[in-house]
């Protein structure tokens, strides 16, 4: 188990490492930023002095060494574009972006796994082939027109919900709703086969032999089983909660990291753009190694496995 | 009779062809109307996607009190919306198509060479794969557009990193497991290369599993282009796609709904179509192999 424990981390530890570098690499030898922020037509002298502020004229080596040094010690740098501290500007949008990320997500497991349980109970019946229908079309529908039609219904028709930006809790209802649908769809899905490989095992068939009461059964035994791998999916969209809602969040102008990624990202603002690079990648990275060890923890046959 | 039996199973097998539910057919249907209007798209589209017609902007469509020279109305340069909407299905089509061949390609290359060669090589790819996993498709889409700037290329190979880590995944484990097989290791004996091997005898075995692994990422990949497109980071005007039509409709909202609707169901009827064809076709993988 220790050793599982310590090659993992080393593997969610390189994972980062090479995406810091490739964005460094990448952001720096692709455009000159000195030339997009102050323009084309900017004085020579003028474009010298910002390479100089910001250290563009050194080695990329050397650069690189300077960059890792902040990171280590929990600096971002400033904004190339308004000298505003990175982190504060990121982890300001951070808030704004769980705000509907966080409550979609929570709508979005509790309806897919009571959803999905509820499918394959019914297996094979008609309450089953619709709500497996409506899973596949839920998340057929991109949430940019599954945003923009609400918008239209509630919105510009019935004039009950803001089109967009979050003066308001009402604003963050239509966001909030579009994220649910997606998760939930996809929940439902994973959880009905997760429900239905743990319904065919003999213990389920000894559970109601013995004379349990199905509702027992199903909450006692099915449930428990079925949650591990859905518990794993589950673990993937946390830590896809930051990036997850760059879509939806320029739908319904909401002004969140997503917005910010789009914006600085146009305007070649490198060092937020990089911030947010690593930030999105070690969020997913650590959640995909909790969830690998949460999956042993849950399912001790794993351990076994691997010992 | 022993023979008789033995010659009549194989062939009870063939003829046993799956029953197609209705909504199975409907979705076949529409994938193949899809595909006819991205082939005929030039003798099919009655305007040009440029040809502007100022004095008819904004035009509903004939349902809706428009005239019949624009069945699905204008867009707010007077641009038919129907000719628009055929030339985007070819479009997008083609770019997804394209992409998912490219990023199945590349998955399976990758998973076949973690597989054949194990030890460090198997490591590479596994860090890739984590890598690949690490950062969101949108957010790498996205740096990558911005800043190496946008071209017909560039796209198709970002989207065809979408995904490919889970065909990786799927050839790797399944090359492992046949390599255990009887016939990998009888067909090594007898002096095979790893080329032949592969492509003569692992391919078709598993090349069912890739086709339904690739019809359940063609919707993704749709999902993923329009997305971006929406975003204004996919095709660029004067070219048009279904990501795109929404992406400007949006302007028009309240004013003509029509503009973004047709390309936004297009893009739902697609998606869902092919999904539940993948689906089904998993389906008919995983009954057959039992």
């Amino acid at each position: 188990m220790t050793r599982f424990l310590i090659r993992r981390l080393l593997r969610a530890v390189l994972t980062i490492l090479i995406v810091v570098v490739a964005a460094f690499v990448a952001l720096r030898t692709t455009s000159d930023p000195a030339m997009v922020i102050l323009g084309p037509d900017a004085p020579p002298d003028a474009l010298a002095a910002f390479r100089k502020a910001w250290g563009l004229d050194q080695p990329l080596v050397i650069q690189f060494a300077s960059y890792a040094w902040q990171i280590l010690h929990g600096e971002f740098g400033k904004s190339m574009l308004d000298g505003a501290d990175v982190l504060q500007k990121v982890t300001a949008r951070v808030g704004v972006t769980l705000e509907i990320m966080v409550p979609a997500l929570i709508l979005g497991v509790v309806f897919g796994v009571a959803l999905g349980t509820l499918a394959a109970l019914n297996r094979g019946r008609w309450l089953d082939r619709l709500m497996m229908f409506g899973a596949v079309a839920g998340f057929s529908v991109p949430g940019f027109v599954l945003g923009l039609v609400l918008v239209l219904i509630f919105a510009v028709n019935l004039h009950w919900l803001p089109s967009g930006g979050n003066d308001s809790w009402t604003s963050a209802l239509l966001p909030v709703f579009t994220l649910a649908v997606g998760w939930a769809a996809i929940l439902a899905r994973f959880t009905r086969s997760a429900m239905i490989e743990v319904l065919d095992q003999p213990y389920i068939r000894t559970g109601s032999a013995k004379g349990l009461l199905w509702h027992e059964v199903v909450l006692r035994h099915a449930l428990p089983n079925a949650s591990i791998p859905v518990v794993t999916m589950v673990g993937f969209m946390v830590g896809g909660l930051l990036a997850g809602a760059v879509v939806t969040e320029s739908v319904f102008s909401w002004p969140g990291l997503g917005q910010l990624i789009v914006t600085s990202v146009t305007s070649r603002d490198v060092s937020v753009v990089q911030c947010v690079l690593v930030l999105v990648a070690t969020t997913m990275v650590v959640s995909n190694m909790l969830v690998d060890l949460l999956y042993t923890w849950l399912d001790p046959r794993m351990k076994e496995a691997q010992a | 009779m022993s023979a008789d039996v033995t010659l009549s199973l194989p062939e009870r097998r063939r003829l046993r062809l799956p029953a197609m539910p209705a909504s199975i057919a409907a979705a076949s249907l529409w994938i193949l109307l899809m595909v006819a209007v991205a082939l005929c798209a030039h003798w099919l589209q009655p305007y040009t996607i440029t040809q502007m017609d100022l004095s008819a902007r904004l035009q509903p469509p004939v349902l809706f009190g428009g005239a019949w020279a624009h069945p699905l109305g204008t867009d707010q340069l007077g641009r038919d919306v129907l000719s628009r909407l055929i030339v985007s299905i070819r479009v997008s089509l083609t770019l997804a198509f394209c992409a998912t061949l490219l990023g199945v390609a590349f998955g399976a290359l990758m998973g076949l060479a973690a597989a054949h060669f194990r030890g460090p090589v198997e490591q590479v790819v596994l860090v890739l794969i984590d890598v690949q996993a690490a950062l969101p498709f949108i957010i790498l889409a996205l740096s990558a557009l911005a800043f190496f700037g946008n071209s017909w290329t560039l796209l198709v190979f970002l989207l065809a990193f979408y995904g490919w880590e889970r065909h990786a995944r799927v050839v790797r484990g399944l090359a492992m497991a046949a390599n255990g097989q009887g016939y990998m290791m009888a067909v090594r004996q007898l002096g095979a290369g790893p080329g032949r091997l592969y492509a003569r005898h692992l391919l078709p075995n598993i090349a069912a599993t890739l086709v339904v692994s690739a019809t359940l990422a063609f919707p993704e990949v749709i999902l993923a282009a329009s997305g971006l497109s929406f975003l204004g980071l996919g095709i660029q005007p004067p070219n048009t796609s279904l990501g795109n039509m929404v992406g400007y409709g949006r302007s028009y909202l309240s004013t003509a709904p029509w503009v973004l609707l047709a390309p936004a169901v297009v893009i739902v009827l697609t998606t869902l179509s092919i999904s539940l064809l993948g689906d089904w076709l998993r389906d008919q993988l995983d009954t057959s192999g039992r």
